[in-house]
């Protein structure tokens, strides 16, 4: 299989991942080759086999819910002070719509 | 105090016997700990104000004459992707340099309130993404075996602290091989649990599927006792495990005759090598001590890499779809736009490992790919982890190499992902079907590079799996006579 550095770009893209000119071209050659690896699962007949979602179903489907009670959540400072920018107890972030 | 090769029950004893404090303990730890770490950078962060203040604890316990708990102050280090309340916890990437958690993940709280005292944060791969530690933003760790060697990944530096005794035991995490490869490498015991066995709340999530906790220790009792109290269902977790935790120590009794062992066929193929002589010659030993010994099959072996290759990387773009410089990470100067603020944070930030696998996870499953690729490789793992289950109908544990070859040398494997990620084809297989699985000391080769031997059982059968690796030991290892 062959992946072009429009298609890398594209995905980066979808990723929100920003990438440099060297970047792309090493990352269209390792998926390429990765992608080509991988792809081996088409010669496999899967036909009729279920979808593994999860490694173990040990109980009922409502045996994993707790009670639902009230209790302390993480406090307002807790939660904001890692981030690089908050103000008014929220986060900041750059302005998203112009006025 | 030999430090280095002080065990639980050692520090037990010694603690009763006031041959030392917790406290002296404490100390001695964590100045042999700064000593070693130049050589090995396996230590990203001391944590003396924690360690001594847990110290304390223990040792007004012993004064009171109370029960200090089963990790009485023994010496933790704890993996960093891990989170340690108020300690820096990097995941060893530049994203997370000033991380400081609002909370401690449930299996640190517990080694904790069992007396244990955490050390510091060990060195890993960027977000636990690697076979040999040389992917943290940190500097690779080197192996106390042969500093020029890697100490294999992603839980590198959890296994080299335990290797060269500047902490008893450890904690580390395994998504494809992350504890039993550096455990290997190393020549440490690392224990993979069944997934759920260990609450991965407070784990900073790579592959949510097969993410686990799991020990490091110099010996497997260790091992056993350090899962024992981290062990069991949390309710911050929905995925763990209900099933009460058995004692271990009881299940290591030494005696493993009549138990059944079976060798997969697919993982002794093409074994031609040291390693592969070092496992035959252990299961030779196993025979010795009363095992039946017979070949088994698990044909779907040959599609596992590509199963879990697409598996964990379709996981890991969705959670590390977080670090986006909002809530936690640094976040780049030129962010002008909310776009250019994730796109230039995520680009600065994460090294080339963890790009390459966030591009894969966004590849496999962006629109049209989805059924191909995702679904498909789900389907593949209930093929792989049907042939365990045949497998378990037979033979009451399986026992295979952990890795094709000993650790190698920094850089020489850096170069070409797509060998490194087929050297993981032994150890993804267990986190795929969510069984426990351990690496074992199994000899060394003529260079005096340790090699593991990795055991496998049921879901939940963890006890039969330290029988067999503590009698093994026990009795010699590779060399029982």
């Amino acid at each position: 299989m062959k992946i072009t550095e429009e298609q890398v770009r594209y995905v980066a893209d979808l990723a929100n991942l920003r990438l440099t000119p060297e970047e792309v071209s090493r990352m269209a050659r390792d998926m390429e080759s990765i992608l080509g690896h991988i792809d081996k699962l088409n010669e496999l007949d899967t036909e009729g086999v279920p979808a593994m979602a999860q490694v173990l179903f040990e109980a009922g489907e409502t045996a994993t819910l707790r009670a639902d009670a009230e209790r302390p959540t993480l406090p307002n400072e807790a939660a904001l002070a890692n981030a690089p920018q908050s103000g008014g107890g929220f986060f900041k972030v750059p302005k998203v719509i112009e006025r | 105090m030999d430090i280095a090769k002080l065990t639980i029950d050692g520090i037990r004893s010694g603690l009763k016997a006031k041959a030392f404090s917790a406290r002296e303990l404490c100390d001695a730890a964590l100045a042999f700990a700064e000593a070693e770490n130049p050589k090995t950078n396996a230590y990203l962060l001391l944590s003396g104000e924690r360690a001594r203040a847990a110290a304390a604890v223990v040792d007004a316990k012993l004064a009171r004459g109370e029960e200090a708990g089963p990790l009485a102050g023994v010496p933790v280090a704890v993996k960093d992707v891990i989170v340690t309340k108020d300690v820096r916890t990097t995941c060893g990437s530049r994203l997370l340099e000033n991380f400081a958690p609002p909370y401690d993940a449930t299996a640190v709280e517990r080694l904790e309130a069992a007396g244990g005292v955490v050390i510091g944060k060990a060195n890993c791969d960027e977000f636990a993404m690697g076979s040999s530690n040389e992917n943290s933003a940190f500097g690779p760790v080197r192996n106390p075996v042969d500093l020029e060697r890697v100490p294999g990944g992603s839980s590198g530096g959890s296994a080299a602290v335990v290797a060269q005794g500047t902490a008893v035991v450890s904690l580390g995490s395994d998504t494809g091989g992350s504890i039993r490869q550096p455990a290997s490498f190393c020549g440490v015991v690392g224990v993979t649990p069944t997934y759920g066995r260990v609450s991965r709340y407070g784990l900073v999530a790579f592959a949510s599927s097969l993410d686990h906790i799991g020990p490091f220790g110099r010996n497997v009792r260790d091992t056993a006792a350090l899962l024992e109290v981290i062990a069991g269902r949390d309710e911050m977790d929905a995925t763990s495990a209900f099933a009460p935790v058995p004692r271990y120590a009881q299940a290591m009794t030494g005696d493993v005759r009549g138990m059944k062992i079976g060798l997969p066929k697919e993982y002794f193929t093409g074994l031609a090598s040291e390693t592969g002589d070092l496992i035959l010659k252990g299961v030779e030993a196993l025979k010795k001590l009363g095992c039946e010994v017979k070949e088994v099959s698990l044909p779907a072996t040959e599609w596992a890499i590509s199963c879990y290759y697409i598996i964990c990387t379709a996981e890991a773009s969705s959670n590390l779809a977080r670090y986006d410089g909002v809530k936690y990470t640094n976040r780049s100067a030129d962010s002008a736009t909310l776009a250019a603020m994730y796109r230039n944070t995520r680009g600065d930030g994460f090294g080339a490992e963890c790009k390459r696998r966030i591009m894969l996870g966004t590849y496999v499953l962006s629109h049209g790919y989805y059924d191909a690729y995702y679904l498909k490789a789900q389907r593949v793992r209930t093929l792989i982890s049907r042939d365990f289950q045949n497998a378990f109908g037979e033979v009451d544990a399986l026992v295979t190499p952990v890795s094709p070859f000993p650790a190698f040398k920094l850089g020489e494997k850096l170069d070409d992902p797509l060998a490194m990620y087929l050297s993981d084809i032994y150890t993804i297989t267990g986190d795929l079907a969510g069984i426990p699985c351990m690496s074992v000391p199994c000899g060394e080769t003529a260079a005096g590079l340790p090699v593991g031997m990795q055991i496998l059982t049921n879901h939940f059968q963890e006890a039969a799996m330290f029988r067999l690796a503590e009698a093994f030991e026990r009795n010699g290892g590779v060399n029982a006579a």
